[in-house]
This record gives C-alpha cells, structure tokens and sequence, in this order.
C-alpha cells in the first residue's frame, strides 16, 4: 500500500482518524494554554504586586516548573492524581483503581507548566507599559480596578503577544507528550498506526508534517493578531 | 512521610544520572558544531547554503522532539536500506537513537542563538580587522567567533537546562535514565507522588549546578563586565 492511500480517507486510509487526532491535540493544547493563561496572569501579579512570602512562592513556582522535565509532570498529574484519588475512593469505602482522565491531567500537566512560561511573559508586558501612563490615570482619579481594564490590561495583552505566541508553540510541542498517558492525539493515534500497518516511518512522518503545519499556521495567526494589535502604534 | 523510603527511593534514582549526563553532554557538544556549522550557512549569504540551514531549523523547531525521537527510533528501521546499512548496530539502539535525536534537535535552537551571538559583534571591529590585513578566516576566527560566542553564551546556557529537561524523553525508547527509573519505581511500588518529586528534585539540582556553571563562565570570559574592584567604596548611610 502506498504512502497516498495509507494516509488517505478511502476505506484502508488513516485519515479520517489522524484527522480526529489532530482536533484531539488542538483541543488539548488551546485548553491547557488557556489555563496557562488564567494562572500565568495570577502568578505575574503575584510577582510584581505581592508581599515578599507571595512573591518568593511565585518566583519558586515558576523556577521549579521550567527546571524540571515536562515529561516528569505529566507522570505526576497522571499517576499521582490516580493513585491519590484511588487512596480517596479508598477512604470513602469504594474499592477499586481509579484512574484520572488522560486529557484532564495531560492539560492541566501542560497547563501549569505553561503558566510558568507565560508569567515572565505578562511580567514583562507589564513592564513594558509605560510608566506615565499609569502615573496620568491615577492623576485623573481612576481607581485600581478601572486603571486596570482601561490602561494595563489592554497594554499588556498587546505587548505581551509575541512572547504568547512563542509559548503557544511549547505548549502545541508539549502537548505530544500526553500521547504517553494514553490520550489519542496526533501522537498516539501515529503510534497506533505504525503499530498496526508496521509503516512507522510513514506514520511519524505524517505525524511531523501536521504538527509543522499547526505551528505554521498558529505562528501566521499570532503574526496577523500581533499586526492588528500594533496598528494604532507609532514606530521608530 | 516516609523517610527511610524516600532516601531508598532518590539512591536508586541517582543511579540514573550518569546516563541523563551522558545524554546532555554528547548532544550538547555534538549538537555545538552542528550549529556553528549552520548559523554560518544561515550567514553566508548564499541562497544554496541558506534556504537549507533556514528548512532545518524551521523542521526541527516546529516538530515536537518525541516525534522526533520516534521517527529515528521506530521510524527509520521500516527501510531494509538502513537496515542492511552499517549504521544499523547503532540506529538499532535506542542510546544512539536518544544521542542523535538530541543532538540534531539541540543544533536547530542552538543556530539561532549562534546566529544571534555573530550577528551582534559590531562592524567596527571587523572592519578594524580588515583594516589590519586579516583574511577572512583569520577575522572570524580571532575577532567573530569569540567575541560571539562569549554574547551567545547566557541563551546558551538556557539551551543546556532545555536539553537536560529533554533527556527525560528517552525515557520513553527504554533508557533508564533518572526518569525511566522512576516510572519504573512507580510501577513497582504504586507511590508515583514521592517517587516523582524525588526526581524532580534531582533535575532541579542538576540544572542549578549547570547554571551556576555557566554564569562563572560568563563572569570568566567578560572580565570588562565584572564590577571595579578599584570603584569608591558606597558612602555611609
């Protein structure tokens, strides 16, 4: 069987899975971004506004998170949260192994980590934004919350694209290693693949292209949002 | 907290630092030379150098590396070429396989921060060396390439942390480096939340000698940058 009619969508074709596949690490990547996201913006206001104890958890958080493997944390999430939660079902009188869900712990697994990466990201905006800004708003009156929706967050969202973007594309890198959990994205569905038809060259081939193209095209995505967000900005 | 266990547990866990070392050295070092090789391609200013160092990195920069790791693993024993090749004693063995993946993954980040190092020795000097009567060489020899490097060397230094953190990745093509021992430990013992805190922290330790090396070594080599030791003392306050 060729290459063309192994990867394609006729009836012996992967396809249609490898296509499922591919929505399957879309969906796990924009999840765990987007708690990257919630918890990367906790963790930058902890650092630039918290009391010396905040500040020095945040700062170990994210040191610990980039130093050790990322491989480390998703066995961790995966494992750790099945057997603490089979020791909790345990106390509660059930018997019995119970496993965590695979794209729940692979999101949060690549989710935390992110956050990491996207603190410094925000941090950064942040002290992008210029200071007689802040200054003239608190001069008209404005008060914390307010200075914050009008003047900073808009800001620091603009700045802060393309450092986003590049933590978007280690979030989609990383998201290949949940394949080892069991969830069926891009990965695991090439592994299945190769397993079966004994074509793994083919297969993870096929499995490097559409991860090519996912960066590809988020990368033009970032490029155009980064554009937009800068139109109103006068350059050097 | 168990203590007897987790000391049991990090004694069997550093029998895996040998190898994860192994692992971060010889693609590191390997993984250099490629990348000095490619940002001068990236540089030479020949499209037929260029476009094939810019196609490398672009692959293997928006590729995941364990894809990676599985196309030369699993991958490219589908070809009865490679397999009757002589490189096959080594493509068979996951080492060589983890060893090489590394290797060329590291070249693709490492070009560009080499490129970024090159790029930022100002033009004076070289024209200064032109001046002189250097050949080309010569210049990029005595006056680009140290002076590069030294720039490059802190990006550097975050590459290595980068690729320690990978190893763990061979892991998963069966070496038993610090994290296969601890899946391995997890599977035999069921306590997966002591046994991979213990070996996060050994990574974590790791990666705080590296960086602690590395900024000696900046200090070591920009001795224009270190603070006066001739400087007025602060006043008092």
């Amino acid at each position: 069987m060729g290459y063309f009619e192994l990867m394609g969508f006729g009836p012996k074709g992967w396809g249609l899975l490898l296509a499922q596949a591919t929505l399957m690490t879309i969906a796990v990547s924009v999840t765990a971004f987007a708690i990257g996201a919630v918890l990367g913006a906790l963790l930058a206001w902890a650092r630039l506004a918290g009391g010396r104890g905040v500040n020095l958890a945040a700062e170990t958080y994210v040191t610990v998170l980039r130093g050790i493997p990322d491989l480390l944390v998703i066995y961790l999430l995966y494992f750790g949260g099945s057997s603490a939660l089979t020791s909790l079902m345990k106390a509660l009188g059930n018997d019995g192994f119970v496993g965590v869900n695979a794209f729940a712990a692979g999101a949060i697994a690549v989710g935390i980590i992110s956050a990491a990466y996207q603190s410094e990201v925000y941090r950064g905006a942040f002290g992008a934004v210029a200071k007689g800004e802040i200054e003239a708003a608190r001069a008209v009156g404005m008060g914390r919350m307010l200075m914050f929706r009008r003047i900073l967050a808009p800001q620091i969202l603009r700045f802060a694209i393309p450092g986003l973007g590049n933590v978007w594309q280690l979030a989609l890198k990383e998201s290949a290693l949940i394949s080892v959990v069991g969830l069926t994205e891009i990965l695991r569905q090439a592994q299945v693949g190769a397993g079966s038809t004994r074509q793994p060259f083919f297969f993870f081939i096929t499995a490097a292209a559409l991860y090519l193209i996912l960066s590809t095209v988020s990368g033009w995505g970032f490029n155009r949002a980064e554009a937009a967000a800068m139109r109103g900005v006068r350059r050097a | 907290m168990d203590l007897a266990f987790l000391g049991e547990t990090f004694v069997t866990l550093l029998g895996g630092v040998p190898l994860l070392l192994q692992l971060t050295f010889f693609s590191v070092s390997i993984g250099a030379v490629f990348a000095v090789a490619l940002a001068l391609m990236r540089l030479s200013g020949n499209p037929l150098l260029d476009y094939p160092a810019r196609g490398y990195v672009f692959v293997f920069r928006g590729t995941p590396l364990l894809v990676q790791i599985f196309l030369i693993y699993y991958g490219l024993g589908q070809f009865p070429e490679i397999r009757q090749s002589i490189a096959w004693p080594f493509l068979r063995q996951p080492y060589w396989c983890a060893i090489l993946a590394l290797t060329l993954n590291t070249a693709a980040y490492a070009t560009e921060i080499i490129r970024g190092g090159i790029l930022s020795v100002p033009f004076g000097q070289i024209e200064a060396a032109r001046a002189c009567g250097m050949s080309r060489t010569m210049i990029f020899r005595r006056i680009i390439l140290p002076q590069g490097l030294r720039t490059a060397l802190p990006a550097y230094g975050n590459e290595i942390i980068l690729m320690t953190r990978a190893t763990a990745l061979a892991s998963v093509i069966t070496l038993m480096e610090v994290t296969g021992i601890a899946s391995k430990l997890v599977s035999e013992t069921f306590r997966a939340i002591e046994v991979f805190a213990c070996a996060g922290a050994i990574y974590l330790f790791i990666n705080f000698l590296i960086s602690r090396a590395i900024a000696w070594a900046e200090r070591r080599l920009s001795p224009q940058a270190a603070p006066q030791s001739a400087a007025a003392p602060e006043p008092a306050r």
